[in-house]
């Protein structure tokens, strides 16, 4: 049986790194005796599954996470995230659970784009208004990054889902912004670079992730929060 | 409450690893602070994750707290990009815990465990916003005070130190609170009481010494001719603090879990506390006797607890030598199989295990006590919603083929590697530093692991060694080819990693009067056997830098004349050293020929007898004829036995402080009580001293 769970980063523990959150994970479902399942061999590791990867130092309302459970477990998934938090560091809030219906993609692969709110300083926001529109008008982005120790030039522009200025802030402007995350995707501090001169970025903050299947798009997570669940 | 977060939150997006400071650890506590309290600021001058695990660090952060007259909180050296962070936005040193300036804190502690940290202590106490020179504090400042097995010759840094605390920690911090609570309370009520009776009062701490109450004085020649008390509340000599009775001190109660991964990432619980296997190079060893075990059941208790607590999934059972521990077996075979008191309900199989190294010995490369792991999935039998992966680490274990079947209990599967440290390259070497392992006895302990399944053998040892010939280098190489040999006939292809350190010698130690080897003759014994093992398949060197080990030999017995050395280093850049990227012998030889000192007089140098030493007016309990006496011994390669089993040497340990050996079993383990499990054909002196010199 497949549990997927949501949760929350904020606060201080926003810099610890996707590894560090692993090994959390880790601790937390051992500390809650989740009977997670364990893959062969000589070295068994509880099978864990992570969705995109959040750069260090950026929030999150929406991180996902897959937990595979050993046959004939019995798990109150609606009890199951208080339970958890309760478990987790400050910062880390575990805010649904639910059953994984078994075939459902991993999300890795199910995951196309997020959502973010990404501080913008150093640009007021009619400025930022204007460089977002040039950047959604513009039929081509090619932007070089670095690729396994090499640069690379690919176009991101169909990675630009859609940017919306907002509320000015203390330090600047606030964007929200969806980018895909398939074949590379664009990172939101790579948004920032595109933003040219001036464009320096505060805090990041990831509110939610999409999956998209046969043209429909939904969250990858609709707990059924009344359902007990137990392996078939 | 104040905090520096605020100021901080924007820089960490900048440093490499910000998780190092932003605390949350699991078991972190962030206590009320008030003004009759005593704020312990407690630092360990390495990074976060060389500092976190430091389990004395821990008990005493636990131990402050409980109490109600006192607050402790962490903090650890800020990496050099924060460093500089700090000082570009002139943002003070602060807290892990709460993010407090360090300001806000009445006494900033230091666990010091490494002479190459001593430019951090300066660093983090200057980011402190605290005069770095002890004599330039006024009484607003920070109290710095330091503890840890350096704090043995506090001499080099005395002059930045305003207390050290000799021995074992527990006890003694609530006294120093004490002292420094009725100060702040009289100093309330009378703005004009001075710093220095606060100073005067901690002086009359028993384990407490006051450098600033001392005064060495020097031939013109450098020769120290003195070190001795200005004040009367001084005692002349400083006795270190023993704790008898471990069991009253189950500590850590609540192991701190890091959000970000650390060395020594697991629970440990320390089983026991000293060692008197007597390895003459071994400072840990001489220092902290007598043996003092925990109770098996408080040991199962506080394991099967803290896995419970803290979701790790493997444990260590610390101590210098942890196959020593009574019933070990039992202990492990509890663990393991989860027949532990209320086994019930303990998270239950334990299923594998790492091996680490032999005893900790100094001058020899980087005990991490990292080894290659290996789990097990127990399988059938387990209850679901329970942990499976539970594995146990006896780091520093015996080279015997006992120990290897204990290793073999806990490791059932996956037996890729072992590590042991038979130290010295042949027997006669062996002899000297007396630890008497016979080349019979490694081969034997190899054997069994190869024949168990074992495939990767790491060997410690130490070069530089007294009396040390070619010969005894040379057979650091035949010992490791021997091993590979043994290997073959299990394996295809077996491997031996051999480490070898440049020998430091420490003081209060039988080998405190020798004079350490010369860089270029450590340079030339790597070059020996690099040579040798060159063509040897299956053999690969590994060494520490001898430019590192000459600087922290400098540091070791050094006296008060190096103050301005290590000022001048940390003024120039010098911080982290122990780190090989930033390690620069340059900054030290400058810095020694500015101030007019020679590594030849401090550290190449043979002393004398009747030579005054730099840390001669501090006591770890040692007689100083005991360990004449035994340096005398290893130069004629007589070994000495365990005295925890057979009768008293009378180095001091026990008779001086009215304390015992606290042994649950006072049966020597297998193979004699040096435990090594060798055959009787082997020739040792054991017990054949010679007449004490200068005793009748």
């Amino acid at each position: 049986m497949r549990l997927r769970l949501r949760f929350t980063k904020r606060g201080k523990v926003r810099f610890t790194s996707h590894r560090d959150v692993a090994r959390i994970w880790e601790r937390t479902l051992r500390r809650v005796e989740l009977p997670v399942a364990r893959s062969q061999g000589f070295s068994p590791r509880p099978k864990l599954h992570f969705g995109l990867a959040l750069s260090t130092g950026h929030e999150s309302l929406a991180e996902y996470l897959d937990v595979d459970l050993v046959e004939g477990a019995v798990v109150d998934t609606a009890a199951l995230p208080a339970r958890l938090t309760a478990a987790l560091p400050g910062g880390l809030i575990a805010t649904a659970a639910g059953v994984v219906a078994p075939g459902t993609p991993s999300l890795q692969h199910a995951v196309t784009s997020s959502r973010w709110e990404i501080e913008v300083g150093g640009l007021d926001l009619p400025t930022l208004s204007t460089r977002t529109e040039a950047l959604l008008a513009a039929t081509e982005l090619v932007m070089t990054r670095q690729r396994k120790g090499k640069d690379v030039s690919d176009d991101v522009r169909p990675h630009l889902f859609h940017l919306r200025p907002t509320a000015a802030r203390e330090t600047g402007s606030l964007l929200i912004a969806e980018l895909g995350s398939q074949n590379r995707g664009l990172r939101p501090s790579e948004l920032v670079t595109l933003l040219g001169d001036g464009a320096s970025e505060g805090l990041v903050r990831r509110t939610h992730q999409f999956t998209e299947h046969d043209g429909v798009r939904s969250e990858p997570l609709t707990p059924a929060p009344h359902a007990e669940a137990r392996a078939s | 409450m104040s905090s520096v977060w605020p100021r901080l939150e924007p820089i960490l997006p900048r440093v490499q690893k910000p998780a190092r400071y932003i605390g949350g650890e699991d078991g972190s506590q962030t206590p009320e602070h008030h003004p009759a309290k005593v704020a312990w600021l407690l630092g360990y001058p390495d990074t976060y994750e060389i500092g976190l695990p430091n389990q004395g660090l821990q008990i005493l952060y636990e131990i402050l707290n409980e109490r109600r007259d006192a607050v402790a909180e962490r903090t650890y050296a800020p990496w050099t990009d924060l460093q500089a962070e700090l000082r570009a936005h002139d943002v003070p040193l602060f807290s892990v815990d709460s993010h407090r300036p360090a300001s806000d804190f009445d006494v900033f502690a230091f666990n010091l465990s490494a002479e190459l940290t001593y430019t951090n202590l300066l660093d983090m106490v200057d980011l402190a916003g605290c005069p770095v020179v002890a004599a330039e504090r006024t009484t607003d400042d920070l109290f710095i005070g330091a503890g840890g097995h350096c704090t043995y010759n506090p001499e080099p840094i005395a002059a930045f130190l305003d207390f050290v605390v000799l021995g074992d920690g527990e006890e003694v911090v609530g006294e120093i609170t004490e002292v420094l609570a009725a100060w702040k309370a009289a100093r309330a009520a009378d703005e004009t009481v001075p710093r220095r009776d606060a100073l005067v009062a901690l002086a009359g701490v028993t384990g407490v010494y006051v450098p600033g109450l001392y005064e060495a004085e020097h031939a013109p020649d450098g020769t120290l001719l003195a070190t001795r008390r200005t004040h009367p509340a001084a005692p002349e000599v400083v006795e270190k603090r023993t704790i008898a009775d471990l069991a009253q001190w189950p500590y850590p109660r609540n192991q701190l879990v890091p959000l970000t991964e650390v060395v020594h990432d697991r629970l440990n619980v320390e089983v026991f506390r000293g060692c008197t296997r007597g390895c003459r190079f071994c400072q840990a060893g001489m220092i902290t006797r007598p043996v003092r075990e925990r109770p098996a059941d408080q040991v199962r208790t506080m394991v099967e607890r803290g896995l419970r607590r803290t979701g790790y999934d493997e444990v260590a059972l610390t101590s210098l030598s942890t196959a020593d521990f009574s019933g070990i077996e039992t202990v492990v075979s509890g663990i393991v199989n989860g027949d532990a008191p209320g086994a019930a309900s303990v998270p239950p199989p334990v299923v594998s295990e790492r091996i680490d190294s032999e005893s900790p010995s100094d001058g020899s490369p980087g005990r991490d006590g990292v080894g290659p792991g290996s789990t097990l999935d127990c399988g059938a039998g387990l209850g679901p919603g329970l942990a499976s992966d539970i594995s146990v680490s006896l780091p520093s274990l015996r080279v015997d083929a006992f120990t290897v079947g204990i290793a073999a209990e806990i490791q059932r599967a996956r037996r890729t590697g072992l590590t042991f440290a038979p130290e010295g390259g042949t027997w006669r070497m062996r002899q000297v530093i007396n630890k008497l392992i016979s080349d019979d006895d490694l081969y034997g302990a190899v054997q069994s692991a190869y024949s168990q399944g074992w495939r990767r053998m790491k060997l410690y040892f130490m070069i530089g060694l007294p009396t040390e010939t070619d010969e005894d280098t040379l057979g650091i190489a035949t010992l490791a080819r021997e091993v590979v040999k043994i290997g073959r006939k299990y394996h295809k292809n077996p491997s031996v990693t051999v480490s070898v350190g440049g020998f430091v010698p420490k003081p209060f130690t039988p080998f405190q009067w020798f004079g350490q080897n010369t860089r270029e003759e450590l340079t030339r014994k790597v070059g020996l056997l690099r040579d040798a093992t060159r063509r040897d398949g299956g053999v690969q060197l590994k060494w520490h830098d001898p430019r590192a080990t000459t600087v922290e030999g400098i540091m070791a017995r050094g006296d008060r004349r190096l103050a301005p050395v290590i000022e001048d280093v940390w003024r120039h850049g010098g911080t982290f050293q122990e780190w090989s990227e930033h390690f620069d012998l340059q900054l030290w030889t400058d810095a020694l020929e500015r101030n007019g000192l020679s590594v030849e007089e401090l550290v190449y140098r043979h002393r004398t007898e009747d030579e005054v030493l730099a840390w001669g007016h501090l006591s770890a309990g040692l007689h100083h004829d005991f360990l004449w006496q035994d340096w005398r011994d290893a130069l004629n390669e007589v070994g000495l036995e365990d005295c925890r089993w057979t009768p008293c040497y009378d180095c001091g340990a026990c008779t001086g402080y009215g304390i015992e050996h606290v042994v649950a079993n006072a049966q020597p383990p297998a193979g004699g009580s040096q435990g090594t499990g060798r055959s009787p054909a082997v020739p040792v002196t054991l017990g054949r001293r010679a007449e004490p010199a200068g005793v009748a």
